[in-house]
Formats: C-alpha cells, structure tokens, sequence
C-alpha cells in the first residue's frame, strides 16, 4: 500500500525547491499510528495457508504420513465424530479440566482474599505460595500420582494445582488494589469487616477472577494434556499420545484441532460470562 | 444535639521516625442544623480533621463527643468524599440504598427513602444508571443522597466539588445550599475555597499552614436563603476579604520556607 497517496489532501507536505520563505501545511505526525482494520486480510490469510497447505500435501511435497491435508484430516474427524469415539476422548478430558478448574477457583479465590485481607494468613500463607508457585506443575505429578493413585484423582489435583497458582495470585493482588476509598465509604455507611469483604471486596476483584480463569484455563488445557499421556485410558492427551504411536497422523491433528477449538470456546466463554456478571465495566 | 471537637492533635511518625504534626488543639462546635466550614491553605490537615471527626483515624490527642446523640441505627456521621467513592458495580439506586441495606432496613423502606432524597437532589430518571454513566456533576449528587439518605446526625463534606469543573461548581454550591435548607441538618464542610466557604457556612472556621490550628472562627451574618444575588453583596466580599487576609499570610509564609 502507498502510504504516501493515502494521504487526506489537506496532509500532502508541499516543500518548495529553493530556500527562503514559503509555505508551510501542518502534517499529522501521529498518522502512522491510527491502526486500521483489516477483517478480510484475517480471513483471506487464514484460508490462504489452509489452501497452501492443502496444496503442498496432495502434491505430496511433504509425505501425507507428516502433514496429511486439512481436507483430510476433516474427514477423519468426521469419522470419529460419528463413531463416538472422539466424544468420548473428549468428555474424559473435559470432566478433568472441569473439576480441577472448579476446585482451584473455590480455593483461589478463598485463600486469595484471606491472604489479601487478614495479616495472619498473609505471614502464614505468602512463603508457602512462594516456594511451591516456581515447581512445574507437571514435575508434581508423579507425586500425585503416588498420593492419589493412578485413576482421575491425580489428574484432578494436578490440574487445580496449576490453576490455583495464577488464581490466587490474581485474587490476592486484587485484594490489595481495592480501592481503600470505596473500603472508608462503605465503614462510613455502617459495613462491618465481613461486610465490607462480601459487598465490597468481592465485586472489587470480579475482574482479576476473570483474568485468572482465564490464564488458568490455558494451563488446565495444558496439564490435562500431560496428565493424559503419563497415564490414562482416554482423554484428548490419551489420544494424541496413541495416535503418535501408531503413526496415526491424521488422528493426532485431529486431537491438536480439537485443543485448539476447547481455547476458543473457553475464552468466548468467560468473555461473555465477564459481560453478565460484570455489567458495570465500561 | 451538639458535636464537640474537644481539643484534638494530630502527629504523625512514619517509619524513619519523623514526625509529622498535623493538627494542633483543634477546638470548636457544631451546633444543631448548623452548617460550619473549614477552611484553610493545602496541607493544612483539614482532610485529616474530617477522617476523625468520621471515624476513619484516629487523633493523637482530644476526642469528638456528640452530646445528646439519639440511640438506634441511625450513624452518627456520613461522609460525601472529594472523588465521590461511589460503588462502580451499583446502580444509582443501588448506591444510594447502600447505608440503608446494612441497617437492615425493609425493602419497601428503602425505596421509599431513596426516592425522597433522589428526588431532593434531582436525580429522578438515573435510578438504573451506573456511576461510570453519570457526569462529575451527577456522581457528587449521588453521593450526597447517599449519605443523606442514611440519616446522620453530622454531614461531613471533603472538598466534595473541588473535583469539579467551575461552573458545575458554582451551581452545586447553590444546590448544597437549598438542599442543607430542606434536610435541617448539621454539616461540617471542608473547603480550601474562601468564597465557597462564605457562600455556605453560618460559621467558618480557618485554619492556619502546617501544623492546623485555628486562627479565627468568623460568624458569617448573610440571610438565608442564599443564592446567586450573594456574591456582588457587599458584605459577602467583606467575609471574603477578612478570610482571604488570613489564608494569604499563611500560604505567603508557606511559600517562603518551602526548601
């Protein structure tokens, strides 16, 4: 694109050949950072790829067993949808994340905000979160397993392990942003201290709970994927894992779509959730 | 009803251990639907004086006794702050039902309160609005009825229109004005606004720079009720001047040992 002609015309810059005086036309230095969009170009890029890829495979440019062709790999998708199996695959994992998420927001966000509040909880709880927040969560998973057992329990608790982390921290430090105008108003009006947490720390925080699940979200997607590979039955990590091993190709692509598609739908998800209970953000 | 500022001091010490004095033996009263203003250079520790008389601080020495303070639900003070503190995730309504709900009132009563005092400071079809809907202007009414609504013995008053443009100012004083007229309460009304405070006040007490102390309390002897007229009254500039000749010496001298 010619930045130049894109100009409006009252910005063209007129200079004039020889020195002396002359006239002088303001120009807009910010031009350059008024983003445009472009809804097209994300579209046309997307199905650009899909088709170069598409190409590049059915020419058998890269071998079919690397990059089977996304037509393909549709159908077979397709074809497990039908059969059932893919369901299966994916409510084992879906059940994993929703527990594990579950249980790590209840604990997020209680601990969060009595570390938050209180000052003995705080001195109690600030170094233990320290020292366990840096492991890798999947590194405790063989703990875990040694604790709960081979079965979902393990899996579970791996799971609200890495979600809580990023839960409670987001709490926490939304507890100790909380406007302390908003604390003296309510005190003035007659809240007490388990007032004040319910009516006004809680709605205060609403938007870093958001963010936490969000972030959260993402590393239960993650560690469900792990936890399924170390060892498990079914579930979209079994799956992949398996198919890998058979040289499945088309099946593994399969299980990274349906990743991919569980990111999408989880964070369409919590924006529209942030929309109803937090009507009042701009 | 009588509020007594009796004899309070403010210091404080940080952590490095230095010391702060704040107010000096502040002394004076709030008689019954009287409404007195403080007024006084930046600095000088009026926001703090309003935080003890409210219950949010604590004095080093002194107390604020309210003589003859009925006993129910009722608080004794409500708070109307300079940045409005209102409830982002509360409606208009919602907010200003907030010191009702935590009395425990009724439903119904609620309701009927909050009428009465959006009604009073003209916010009638902004019920379901949420403040971050709602002009600088518009919030500072919200939290007037706010704690007009929860009935206090005292209307404390900081600085609540310094965060407003001048002209919306200048109406809001007028409004303050007939609204202290209808309600028959005691505020107490900090400002560092000279004219404001003339404009306002039965009664201004003026403080000193750093440390606050009082330098005068001037009787302010204008009629009631008080509007637009006032302000080219010959004796209104006279309250002004005698004022202004306080605070002028004090930011004067303020100005000179800041290092």
């Amino acid at each position: 694109m010619n930045l130049r002609t894109s100009f409006p015309d009252g910005m063209r810059v007129t200079s004039s050949e020889q020195s002396g005086v002359g006239k002088a036309i303001v120009q807009d230095k910010t031009y350059f950072l008024q983003m445009k969009e472009h809804p097209w170009l994300s579209v046309a890029s997307f199905l650009l790829i899909l088709l170069f890829w598409e190409v590049v495979s059915r020419m058998e440019w890269v071998p079919p067993l690397f990059l089977p062709a996304p037509s393909e790999i549709l159908s077979e998708g397709w074809t497990m949808l039908k059969t059932g199996l893919i369901i299966k695959h994916i409510l084992a994992s879906l059940s994993r994340i929703l527990w594990g998420f579950f249980i790590a927001c209840i604990l997020g966000i209680v601990v969060g905000i009595l570390i938050g509040f209180f000052s003995i909880p705080e001195a109690v709880g600030n170094p233990i979160i320290a020292a366990t927040f840096p492991i890798p969560k999947i590194a405790i998973l063989p703990l875990l397993i040694l604790w709960f057992g081979i079965g979902e329990a393990s899996k579970v608790a791996v799971i609200a392990l890495g979600v809580f982390f990023p839960m409670v921290i987001n709490v926490y430090t939304g507890v100790k942003n909380v406007d302390p105008l908003l604390i003296k108003a309510a005190l003035s009006l007659g809240s007490n201290r388990t007032r004040i947490i319910r009516k006004i720390i809680l709605p205060s925080i609403l938007p870093m709970i958001f963010a936490g699940m969000k972030l959260g979200i993402g590393i239960a997607l993650l560690l469900v994927v792990a936890a399924e590979m170390v060892a498990a039955d079914a579930g979209i990590g079994f799956m992949i894992l398996t198919a890998a091993d058979l040289m499945q190709t088309k099946k593994l692509m399969v299980g990274l779509i349906i990743l991919s598609l569980l990111g999408i739908f989880f964070n369409w998800l919590f924006q529209k959730l942030e929309r109803v209970f937090i009507p009042w953000k701009e | 009803m009588k509020v007594l500022i009796d004899h309070i001091s403010k210091v404080y010490i940080d952590r490095q251990g230095e010391v702060t004095e704040a107010l000096r033996d502040i002394h004076f009263d709030i008689g019954e639907n009287e409404f007195v203003v403080v007024v006084g250079p930046s600095g000088c520790g009026k926001s703090t004086l309003l935080n003890i008389i409210a219950g949010l601080l604590s004095s080093t020495s002194g107390q604020i006794i309210f003589e003859g303070a009925r006993t129910d639900s009722r608080p004794l003070t409500a708070v109307v702050f300079q940045d409005f503190a209102l409830f982002p995730w509360r409606t208009v309504l919602k907010n200003i039902v907030y010191g009702l709900e935590e009395r425990g009132l009724q439903k119904a009563e609620q309701l009927e309160i909050a009428k009465k005092y959006i009604t009073m400071v003209g916010l009638q079809g902004f019920e379901n609005k949420y403040p971050h809907q709602l002009s600088g202007g518009m919030k500072q009414r919200v939290s007037i009825a706010r704690a007009l609504a929860n009935d206090p013995l005292l209307l404390l008053m900081d600085e609540p229109f310094s965060a407003l443009d001048a002209q919306t100012r200048t109406l809001m004083q007028y409004e303050l004005s007939r609204i202290w007229e209808e309600t028959q309460k005691s505020f107490l009304y900090i400002t560092h606004h000279i004219q404001e405070a003339v404009f306002l006040g039965d009664r201004v007490v003026v403080l000193s720079k750093r440390p606050g102390q009082i330098l005068d309390i001037v009787q302010i002897g204008l009629p009631r009720p008080r509007g637009e007229h006032l302000i080219i009254d010959k004796k209104y500039l006279e309250y002004v001047d005698v004022i202004w000749g306080y605070i002028k010496n004090q930011v004067r001298e303020s100005l000179e040992e800041t290092p």
